[in-house]
């Protein structure tokens, strides 16, 4: 008996998933900082729709405008990780699939995130 | 081994076929399905992106697709998702205060809902349009 901590100690502050409810409080606080932000990116893509090549680039070269579809694309991908990592855990009660598919989708969302920001950061900075 | 045959003897509570559907269980449906179409739906942002920053003859590319009937369809259905997903988030929201739960405003917000993603989904792309210079 080398563990001294009681049982309560151990479960205290968790839940079912061992993370309490921080899974839910992250997929809150990112939801309310997506209504803005997807707000502007229709507001952006409605404003930008049918333009030509240049058009698009300077647009998107614009730093305050390159920062917000960047936040929009991140924040995003936070939200949606949490949420598909819900929909998996919801119907796929296979261990090893489970853990398959939430390894997937972080890898998804990592390389959809790192492609998008590395875009933005050639159209800012790249000339 | 012995976990498998306890999970298999276990009684199930009922799932979605039990049920007589109702507009806020449609609604919740409804969410997760747009959630997990937004989730693939990013590829297409991400193209772009991509596209805009690699050369006037990869955007083009990619224009040209989103130009298309079927780039159009998949786009209005993307705008849908959105809005229909962002209502949806903001009803949670709403009712993760405690607000709103009752058994006739929460059907009147999922009715709200569907309604709203419709409306605003044509007032988006009507505007889009106008930006097109279409009118």
């Amino acid at each position: 008996m080398t563990d001294m901590q009681t049982p309560l100690r151990k479960i205290r502050g968790l839940g079912a998933a061992r993370e309490g409810t921080g899974h839910f409080w992250r997929l809150r606080v990112a939801a309310v900082a997506l209504i803005v932000l997807s707000l502007y990116f229709l507001g952006f893509v409605i404003s930008l729709n049918g333009a030509d090549y240049t058009t698009v680039h300077a647009a998107l070269a614009q730093p305050f405008a390159a920062l917000m579809i960047g936040l929009f694309v991140l924040v995003g991908l936070i939200h949606m990780r949490l949420g598909m990592q819900e929909i998996i855990e919801d119907y796929i009660h296979v261990e090893w699939q489970n853990l398959v598919l939430l390894i997937l989708s972080t890898f998804f969302c990592v390389v959809v995130g790192v492609a998008s920001i590395f875009a933005l950061l050639k159209l800012t900075l790249g000339g | 081994m012995s976990r498998k045959t306890a999970a298999a003897a276990r009684p199930l509570s009922p799932h979605l076929q039990i049920y007589r559907l109702i507009p806020t269980m449609l609604m919740s449906i409804v969410h997760r399905i747009t959630g997990g179409a937004l989730y693939f739906g990013t590829l297409l942002l991400a193209w772009w992106l991509i596209a805009a920053a690699t050369s006037e003859h990869a955007f083009d590319i990619a224009n040209a697709f989103f130009g298309s009937w079927l780039g159009r369809l998949i786009l209005l259905g993307y705008t849908w998702a959105l809005l229909h997903h962002l209502l949806g988030g903001i009803r949670h929201l709403i009712w993760d205060t405690g607000s709103w739960m009752g058994k006739e405003t929460s059907t009147r917000l999922a009715r709200a809902t569907i309604i709203g993603s419709v409306v605003l989904t044509l007032l988006v792309w009507i505007a889009g349009y106008a930006a097109r210079g279409a009118f």
